[in-house]
């Protein structure tokens, strides 16, 4: 005899109802409100991060998690991941860097427009992790700048998730006038771009 | 066919030349001088009895204690028709590592000598392209000679007191 099956049929109240982004800090008054421009800028900027994944091992597996139902990456604004460096804002780096792969990754860091960001996910991107030897790339900070570095062998969605909530910090709080700045030329020039 | 067929053939062909016989697992070995490892292919490739026609490996070892013939290159060939696999070397010294090159013979040696020469440095000789394969192309040095301690030396990025080894 079939057995009778029924799903969700309790109806779970949401914790946290979906809702907009509050508003920045500002003056709100009758037909307009006044804030800071970076503010809105900022917020703008973080809440349609659009990802470039480099995945080159099995970083890149837990990152399919990520962007799966489970975990959701998109719930962040970061529905759209796209292979196209000109069109990205935040490179994600995934996995064992060969050394001969290290001038790849710094091309595509290059065909980024600004403003773009880089988070390193795992211990071989971050660090080398436990290829200490001659063919590897002991980390990526050796050849462009990173922002967020995501720790674990492999990290669980859950701290990448945690490291893109990050780089969603730092996105929402950058002053406009960042990447003109001196400090930020030098750090470029640092990397020997531009 | 049986190994034992197999060195009685070449020990006919190549007499005293031919040295070092073994079996381990079964498995025909020996080794022959540099100068000619490509008349032995040859005649283990054309032989209508014996047929080594498939080039299985082609690889190199450094036995550092072994002077003068400090790196052997190795062939492992298969004869497809009878199943059978041999496998032999060439020795030769770590200060010219002149051998000379199978890719006439063998087209699948020719990525597999780049290989060789990348990590070990054997210069084959006739080779139509030898350069770097997998390694990168400003590398200085092959990298699985047993002369170099594994890390790069070169490393600025970690710290040797963090390692213990300070």
């Amino acid at each position: 005899m079939a057995r009778p099956v029924q799903y969700n049929v309790n109806v779970k109240p949401m914790e946290n109802p979906i809702g907009m982004v509050a508003a920045p800090a500002g003056m709100p008054g009758e037909g307009f409100f006044a804030t800071k421009l970076s503010d809105v800028v900022g917020l703008a900027r973080k809440n349609s991060i659009w990802p470039l994944p480099f995945a080159t091992s099995c970083c890149g597996i837990e990152f399919m998690a990520l962007m799966g139902s489970h975990y959701d990456l998109a719930r962040f604004g970061s529905e759209r991941v796209s292979f196209s460096p000109r069109q990205c804002d935040l490179l994600m780096v995934m996995g064992t860097i060969a050394k001969k792969m290290a001038p790849i990754v710094k091309q595509v860091h290059l065909q980024m427009a600004e403003p773009r960001w880089v988070l390193a996910m795992g211990a071989c991107a971050s660090s080398g992790g436990i290829f200490d030897t001659y063919s590897v790339l002991q980390g990526i900070d050796q050849i462009i700048p990173v922002d967020v570095y995501v720790p674990g062998c492999p990290p669980r969605p859950e701290a990448v998730l945690d490291g893109f909530m990050k780089v969603q910090e730092l996105v929402g709080k950058e002053s406009i006038r960042r990447r003109s700045s001196e400090q930020y030329k030098d750090l470029m020039e640092s990397y020997g771009i531009q | 066919m049986t190994n034992q067929i197999i060195r009685q053939k070449l020990t006919e062909k190549f007499g005293e030349q031919i040295t070092n016989w073994e079996e381990p697992y079964g498995m025909l070995t020996f080794t022959t001088p540099k100068e000619i490892n490509l008349k032995v292919l040859q005649f283990l490739f054309d032989d209508p009895e014996l047929k080594f026609q498939f080039l299985t490996d082609l690889t190199a070892v450094h036995y550092p204690s072994n002077v003068g013939g400090e790196l052997a290159v190795v062939y492992h060939l298969h004869n497809l028709i009878d199943n059978i696999r041999i496998r032999f070397k060439v020795f030769t010294e770590i200060k010219k590592p002149d051998v000379f090159s199978a890719t006439a013979l063998y087209s699948s040696a020719n990525w597999m000598e780049r290989e060789t020469y990348d990590f070990y440095g054997i210069n084959f000789m006739g080779h139509p392209n030898l350069k770097r394969i997998l390694n990168v192309d400003d590398m200085e040095y092959f990298p699985m000679r047993k002369e170099y301690p594994l890390e790069d030396q070169k490393r600025i990025d970690k710290d040797d007191e963090m390692f213990g080894r300070g």
